[in-house]
C-alpha cells in the first residue's frame, strides 16, 4: 500500500517497522513531528525527553540493555546531546540506535544553520542521507541494520525540505522487535581509560570496514547520462539536481559519511568537468579536493542558506526562454515600485508573553532572552530582548552580565525563559545564579505548554507525550529547593502586579524568580470570547495600544480599531488605553 | 504536470489546504509531492506551501516561474510569490488585505488594493474572491481555505473535481467541521469573479 507521507511520518514509520521499542526526543523544529508520529504506534514506547542529551542517554540505555532505538532532534539538538554521543560512538550498541539529526538550511526556524555532517565526522559514526520520504522511511530501517551489523550509532541526516515535504511511500509491516540478549560487558560499555583506550581502536577499525561498505553499498550510485558533466550529490539536493539539470550523470551519495573515495575518482575520471552540489557546507568537496581531484562547488554555489532549484539552474547556466521571462517579471515589479509589506511573525492575538514585554519595554529593562515563542519578543514595538543564544543560556548571560557590569547594572536586568526551556537546561543556570551570588531577576515565562514547536507537553505540564496524566514539576518548589528564596507567581495579563512584582524583585540584592504563569492563548481556542471594540468617539488616537504588537489592533486613519475576528478579547488592549476608549463588543462606556 | 502555490499568513490554514489537494490528486492515482512551511512563520508570519501533481516530479519545491496556479490567501502574499509564476499561469486570490503589525506601526497604509491592481496588471488570468463574505456566511473565519479551493476547482485549475475534493474533506477533517468547510467549498466555486480572462 501506498501512502503520502511527510519525511518526519516516514522516519516514524520506518522505526515501526524496523521493530524499534523505544523513541525518545526533544521537540525541535523540523524534526517535533517523527517522534509525535512515533508516538501513536502502541508497540513503541515514545517521550518527550527533558533535553535532547537525555534523550539520547534514554535511547542509548535501550540501545545497550538490546531493544532498538530512535533519537530525534533537530540540529542545534545535537550539540546538546554531543557528550553522549561522541562516547557512545566508542561503546557502539546492542540493539540499533539512529540518531535523527534535522538540519535547517534557511533557518525557517532556527538561530543558526550547522550542517551537522561535521558532528558525524568528528564522532566517526556513519551518516545517510535521504532525499524524500520513500528514502525517509528505507534509510530509517537500513540504518538499523547498519547500526548493529557495524556496532555503531548511525546518524539519520535530513534537512527542513525531506522532514515537511510529502511524497509517496510504500508501507510494509513490523519486523520482530525480539529484544538482544543483555550482557554485563563492562569493557565495552564502561568507558574509563583503560577501556576506552581499547574501544578507541575499534572505533577505526569499524571506520575501515564503513568505508568498505560505502563503495559497494547501493545508498551510493551513479545514474549515468552524458559524460560531460558529472554532478555528485545526495539529500534534497539530488531532486533539486534531477529537476533542473535533465542530461547529467549524477552520483547520488546516500551515505555521506564515511564517502566513497573510489567510486568518487572512478566517476570523476569519467566525465569532462566535475561538480559537487550540496548545500550548506564544502562537506563532500572538501573530501574531493583533498584526493587531488578537480572538482567544482562552493567556487560557485553558495554556502549560505537552502540552496534552491533556480539556484542551481543559474549556476549552472541553464538558460531558457521561461529564465529570461523571470528577470523580465523582476524587472516589471521594480519598475512598478510594488513592494509587499514585509510580514515578520508575531506573539498571536491573547498571548500571555506580550504583557510582559509590554512592560519590560516601558520599563526600559536589559532582557538576556531565550529560545521559544518569547523570542518574537525581540520584534518592534515590543523590542524587548536583548541576547538571543541558545536553549538555557537567559540565565547564564543575565549572570555573566551582571559579573562584568556590576550589581548597579543588574537593578536593571531579567532573564527571560520558557517553562519547556527552564527543564531543558534553565535550572543549571538558575543553580549557576545561586551559586555565584548573583542577583539575577529570572521571569518564567510558563505558558503550559512547549508552544513554538506546536504544543508539546513538557514535565511541568502533567501528560505525558502518550497522553497519560503525570505530575507536574513545581518550578516555584523547585526554584526554592535550589536556593532561591524570593519566589513570585503573576498573572502576565495583571500589568499593575506584573510591574510591581518586577521593581521589587529587581530591587532585591538576591536571586528571585518570577513565575508568569497563563495558559498559551492557542490552547484556548475553542473558548468562547467577546471581542474588545474601539469608540472610535473616545478614541484620542494616542496609539499607546499600538505598542503591544497585537495583530488585531490597526491603524484606521488617524485612530485605531480591533478585527473582530482575530480578537480573543484578552483585554490587554483595554488596559494600556488612557481614554477608555476599548471595551469588551456589547458593554458601554461609563 | 499541475504546480501549485498557496501562499498565506500563518495560521489562514495553508497547510490543510495543500494536503487536501495532494491526497485528492492521490486518491484519483495522481502522484503527489507538497512542501509547507512549518515552525516560526505559522506565528503571523508569510507561509508557502507547494504542490506538485502529476509524473516527473522530483524536487517538493516549484522552481520559479513555473507555477501553474498560485492560490494567494492574502494579497500582498499572493504578490510576494509572483517570480513563481508560469507565464498565462492562473492566480486565485482572496481580496481581504490583513495588516502585518511592521505595516500598522509605519505609516505605510497598507490595505491590499494597491497589491490587487498589480496583479491585475501582471496576470493574465486572475479570479478574486471575496473570502471575508464566504466566511461570514459560513460562519467561520477559518473556512477560507476550503473557499478558495472550491475557486481555484471550478476554475480547473487543479486538475480535481469539486465532488472529489468533497471526499476528501468527508475523509479527513473532524465530522465536526465537514458541513461548514462543504459549504464553503462550493460557495467559494460559486462566488467567484473571473477578471482579465482574455
Amino acid at each position: 500500500m501506498k501512502k503520502l507521507l511527510t519525511g518526519n511520518e516516514a522516519i516514524a514509520r520506518g522505526a515501526w517497522e524496523a521493530g524499534v521499542v523505544v523513541c525518545t526526543a526533544y521537540p525541535g523544529t523540523p524534526s517535533t513531528e517523527i517522534t509525535e508520529n512515533a508516538a501513536k504506534y502502541k508497540e513503541m514506547y515514545a517521550e518527550w525527553s527533558a533535553n535532547e542529551k537525555v534523550a539520547l542517554e534514554v535511547g542509548l540505555g535501550a540501545s545497550i540493555a538490546g531493544g532498538r532505538a530512535l533519537v530525534a532532534m533537530k540540529h542545534v539538538g545535537v550539540n546538546v546531546a554531543a557528550d553522549p554521543l561522541f562516547t557512545f560512538a566508542y561503546t557502539g550498541v546492542n540493539g540499533g540506535l539512529v540518531l535523527v539529526s534535522a538540519d535547517d538550511p534557511g533557518m525557517h526556524s532556527s538561530q543558526n544553520e550547522q550542517d551537522n555532517r561535521h558532528f558525524a565526522r568528528a564522532a566517526k559514526i556513519p551518516v545517510l542521507e535521504p532525499s524524500d520520504s520513500q528514502e525517509a522511511k528505507d534509510f530509517t530501517k537500513l540504518a538499523f541494520n547498519l547500526s548493529e551489523n557495524f556496532d555503531t550509532p548511525v546518524m539519520l541526516r535530513i534537512t527542513t525540505r525531506v522532514a515537511h515535504s510529502q511524497s509517496l511511500v510504500e508501507l510494509a509491516e513490523r519486523q520482530d522487535s525480539e529484544l538482544k540478549k543483555y550482557e554485563k560487558n563492562a569493557l565495552k560499555f564502561v568507558m574509563i581509560p583503560a577501556y576506552a583506550r581499547r574501544r578507541h581502536v575499534a572505533v577505526e577499525a569499524r571506520l575501515d570496514k564503513l568505508r568498505e561498505y560505502t563503495e559497494a553499498t547501493p545508498l551510493n550510485r551513479i545514474e549515468w547520462k552524458d559524460t560531460k558533466i558529472g554532478v555528485i550529490t545526495g539529500g534534497v539536493t539530488y531532486q533539486y539536481v534531477k529537476e533542473v539539470l535533465k542530461d547529467v550523470s549524477i552520483l547520488k551519495l546516500g551515505m555521506s559519511f564515511p564517502l566513497p573515495q573510489k567510486l568518487i575518482t572512478e566517476f570523476s575520471r569519467k566525465v569532462d568537468k566535475l561538480y559537487v552540489i550540496e548545500e550548506l557546507e564544502p562537506f563532500i568537496e572538501d573530501y574531493v579536493k583533498s584526493w587531488g581531484i578537480e572538482v567544482h562547488g562552493k567556487d560557485i554555489f553558495p554556502g549560505i542558506g537552502e540552496l534552491l532549484p533556480e539556484t542551481i539552474a543559474e549556476k549552472m547556466g541553464v538558460s531558457s526562454s521561461e529564465k529570461k521571462a523571470l528577470f523580465k517579471a523582476a524587472e516589471s515589479a521594480a519598475l512598478a515600485n510594488v513592494e509587499p509589506p514585509i510580514r515578520p511573525p508575531v506573539l498571536c492575538p491573547g498571548c500571555p508573553h506580550r504583557g510582559l514585554f509590554y512592560v519590560l519595554k516601558k520599563l526600559k529593562i536589559t532582557v538576556a532572552g531565550d529560545i521559544g515563542c518569547y523570542t518574537l519578543g525581540s520584534l518592534a514595538p515590543l523590542s524587548a530582548i536583548d541576547t538571543t543564544i541558545c536553549m538555557g543560556a537567559s540565565i547564564g548571560t543575565a549572570i555573566g552580565m551582571e559579573k562584568a557590569r556590576g550589581k548597579d547594572f543588574a537593578r536593571n536586568l531579567v532573564a527571560v525563559i520558557g517553562d519547556s526551556t527552564f527543564i531543558h537546561s534553565g535550572i543549571t543556570g538558575l543553580i549557576n545564579a545561586v551559586y555565584s551570588k548573583a542577583s539575577t531577576t529570572t521571569i518564567i515565562l510558563d505558558n503550559r505548554t512547549t508552544g513554538m514547536t506546536g504544543h508539546q507537553d513538557n514535565p511541568t505540564t502533567g501528560l505525558t507525550l502518550k497522553g497519560e496524566p503525570i505530575k507536574e514539576v513545581d518550578m516555584a518548589l523547585l526554584a526554592k529547593a535550589v536556593g532561591v528564596e524570593r519566589v513570585v507567581i503573576v498573572d502576565p495579563f495583571d500589568l499593575e502586579k506584573l510591574e510591581t512584582v518586577l521593581k521589587e524583585e529587581l530591587a532585591a540584592e538576591e536571586p528571585s524568580v518570577i513565575i508568569a504563569k497563563r495558559k498559551c492563548a492557542l490552547l484556548e481556542k475553542d473558548k468562547v470570547s467577546t471581542p474588545h471594540t474601539v469608540s472610535a468617539e473616545t478614541c484620542t488616537g494616542c496609539m499607546r495600544c499600538m505598542r503591544l504588537g497585537c495583530p488585531c489592533i490597526v491603524k484606521d486613519g488617524k485612530k485605531v480599531r480591533i478585527n473582530p475576528t482575530q480578537c480573543v478579547g484578552c483585554g490587554l488592549c483595554a488596559d494600556v488605553c488612557f481614554s477608555g476608549a476599548i471595551q469588551k463588543e456589547g458593554t458601554s462606556n461609563g | 504536470m499541475i504546480n501549485c502555490i498557496l501562499a498565506g499568513v500563518g495560521g489562514q490554514g495553508t497547510v490543510l489546504a495543500s494536503k487536501l489537494i495532494a491526497q485528492t490528486a492521490m486518491n484519483r492515482g495522481i502522484k503527489a509531492r507538497t512542501a509547507e512551511t512549518i515552525g516560526m512563520a505559522q506565528r503571523g508570519g508569510s507561509v508557502v506551501s507547494h504542490v506538485r501533481l502529476g509524473k516527473d516530479v522530483h524536487s517538493p519545491l516549484i522552481p520559479l516561474k513555473s507555477a501553474d496556479v498560485i492560490i494567494g490567501f492574502e494579497p500582498a502574499e499572493a504578490v510576494r510569490c509572483l517570480s513563481y509564476l508560469k507565464t498565462k499561469g492562473t492566480v486565485i486570490v482572496s481580496q481581504k488585505a490583513i495588516k502585518p503589525v511592521t505595516a500598522s506601526l509605519s505609516d505605510t497604509d497598507y490595505d491590499g488594493n494597491e497589491m490587487l491592481e498589480y496583479l491585475r496588471s501582471q496576470v493574465s488570468s486572475l479570479i478574486t474572491v471575496d473570502g471575508e463574505r464566504i466566511c461570514a456566511q459560513c460562519g467561520s473565519s477559518k473556512v477560507l481555505n476550503t473557499a478558495l479551493l472550491g475557486a481555484a476547482i471550478s476554475a480547473h485549475a487543479l486538475g480535481i473535481s469539486l465532488e472529489e475534493m468533497e471526499r476528501t474533506i468527508k475523509e479527513k477533517l473532524p465530522s465536526k467541521l465537514v458541513a461548514m468547510n462543504l459549504q464553503a467549498l462550493y460557495t467559494g466555486a460559486q462566488g467567484t469573479s473571473k477578471e482579465n480572462l482574455q
